[in-house]
C-alpha cells in the first residue's frame, strides 16, 4: 500500500465517521430541533404551560376577527385541529387567511394561545398574479398549504 | 483517470489554461450579470404573494448556492491537498475561501432584508438559517486558521481538515427545511418532481446564478495566480538573503 493510497484510506474513514456521527446526533435531536408545532402536535403532546412555544400552520380561512382596536383572534389550523389565537401587535404584510402563519406565545389556561409575535411564512411556490389567477380558474389551485 | 486529473495540477499548465479561460469568464460575468439583472429586476413579473419583494430572490439565491458550492470545492480541493499533496489544491482552497464567505455574507444579508417584509422578522433561529450561518463561521475560521501557523504547509493541512469537518454542515443546509419545519420555505429549484417556480422567473434566476458562477471562476484564477506569483517572490527573497548570508561562518 503506498502512502497516498493510506491517506485516502483515512481521510475516507474518517469521513464517514464525521457523517455517521452527524446523522446519529441529529436522529436523537430531532424532536428538539423543531421551529414551532402544529395544533395536532400541541393536543397530543400535551404541551399547554408556562413554556414559551411556537406554534405554526395555517390561517383558518373565515376565522380573523379584528375588534376595532389592535387586537386581533384567528385560529391557527394543520387541518385537522385549529387552535383559537389572539395576539395584540402589528401583523406582517403577508398575513392574510389561508397562508401560512408561525406565533410565539404562551398556552392560556383556557385553551387559547396568547401570541407576542405573528410571523408569516410563505410556501415555495413562485409565479406571476396571471398565472396565479388562471390556475385558480381551472381548478388546478392547490390550497396553500404550509408544511 | 488520476493521472488525467494530475495533468492539472501542473502549475505550468494551470497558468496556460487559467489565461485562456479568463478573458471569457470575466466576459461573461458582465454580460449574464447585466441580462439577469435586467430580466430579473425589471422585465420579470411581480410575484402573487409576495409582489415586488421577490426580486430580492434574484440576488439571494444565486448567493446561497454559490456560498454551498464554493465551500464543495473547497472540500474536494482540500481533500486532494491532504491525500495527494498538490500545491494546486491548497493555492485553490485558500483562494477560495474569502469568495465563499462574501457569497455567504450575501445572501444572509439579503435573506434577513427579505425575510423583514415578508416574514415579519429580521432573523430567526431556525434550521436553515443558523446552518447558513454556522458555513459563514466556517469560512472564517479556514481563513483564519490557513494563516494561524509560522509554517504555511501546517496551516494549509489544518485549514484542510476544517474544511473537510464542515462538509457535514452542506447536506444539512439542504434538507434542513425538509427534515424539520423551518420558518424558511422548501426548496423550489432543486427539487426531486421539478421546479415550483415560473419560468419568467426561473430564467433570470438561472442567468443570474451563471453570472455569479463566473464570477467565481474569474476571481478564483485572480487570486490563485496571484498567489503563485506571491510565493515565487518570497522564494527568491529567501534565496537572496541565504546568498548574502552563506558567507558568514558556520554557527
Amino acid at each position: 500500500m503506498t502512502r497516498k493510497r493510506r491517506r485516502l484510506y483515512v481521510v475516507v474513514l474518517c469521513m464517514t465517521a464525521l457523517f455517521s456521527a452527524a446523522a446519529l446526533v441529529l436522529t436523537a435531536f430531532e424532536d428538539n430541533l423543531v421551529f414551532f408545532y402544529s395544533p395536532s402536535d400541541l393536543a397530543t403532546k400535551g404541551l399547554a404551560g408556562e413554556r414559551r412555544i411556537r406554534i405554526g400552520g395555517l390561517v383558518e380561512e373565515g376565522s380573523v376577527l379584528r375588534d376595532g382596536s389592535t387586537t386581533i383572534r384567528f385560529r391557527v389550523t394543520d387541518l385537522q385541529t385549529a387552535l383559537p389565537v389572539v395576539f395584540n401587535g402589528i401583523l406582517p404584510d403577508l398575513f392574510r387567511e389561508g397562508q401560512g402563519v408561525v406565533a410565539e406565545g404562551r398556552m392560556g389556561p383556557n385553551g387559547v394561545f396568547t401570541a407576542t409575535e405573528v410571523l408569516a411564512k410563505h410556501d415555495e411556490n413562485y409565479m406571476p398574479p396571471e398565472v396565479a389567477e388562471a390556475l385558480k380558474k381551472a381548478g388546478h389551485w392547490q390550497d396553500g398549504m404550509a408544511k | 483517470m488520476t493521472v488525467s486529473l494530475h495533468r492539472f495540477a501542473n502549475p505550468a499548465r494551470f497558468l496556460k489554461i487559467a489565461a485562456l479561460v479568463l478573458p471569457w469568464a470575466s466576459g461573461l460575468t458582465v454580460g449574464l450579470l447585466g441580462l439577469g439583472l435586467y430580466l430579473g429586476l425589471v422585465a420579470s413579473p411581480p410575484d402573487y404573494q409576495q409582489g415586488e419583494s421577490v426580486r430580492i430572490m434574484y440576488v439571494h439565491v444565486p448567493a446561497a448556492w454559490m456560498a454551498m458550492f464554493v465551500y464543495s470545492v473547497i472540500a474536494v480541493a482540500s481533500a486532494t491537498a491532504l491525500i495527494w499533496r498538490h500545491p494546486l489544491a491548497d493555492l485553490v482552497a485558500q483562494a477560495s475561501s474569502p469568495i465563499g464567505a462574501c457569497f455567504t455574507f450575501l445572501c444572509l444579508v439579503t435573506g434577513s432584508l427579505w425575510g423583514k417584509p415578508m416574514w415579519g422578522t429580521w432573523w430567526m433561529w431556525d434550521a436553515r438559517m443558523t446552518s447558513v450561518l454556522i458555513l459563514f463561521f466556517l469560512y472564517l475560521g479556514h481563513m483564519s486558521l490557513s494563516k494561524a501557523f509560522d509554517d504555511p504547509v501546517r496551516g494549509a493541512k489544518a485549514a484542510s481538515v476544517l474544511a473537510l469537518v464542515g462538509v457535514v454542515n452542506l447536506p444539512i443546509i439542504k434538507f434542513s427545511v425538509d427534515w424539520w419545519n423551518t420558518l424558511h420555505q422548501p426548496a423550489s429549484v432543486m427539487r426531486l418532481d421539478g421546479p415550483t417556480i415560473d419560468g419568467s422567473m426561473l430564467t433570470p434566476l438561472l442567468l443570474m446564478a451563471l453570472a455569479f458562477t463566473m464570477y467565481y471562476v474569474a476571481l478564483l484564477i485572480l487570486r490563485v495566480r496571484a498567489e503563485m506569483l506571491d510565493r515565487k517572490l518570497r522564494t527568491a527573497r529567501l534565496a537572496a538573503v541565504d546568498a548574502a548570508t552563506v558567507p558568514a561562518p558556520a554557527r
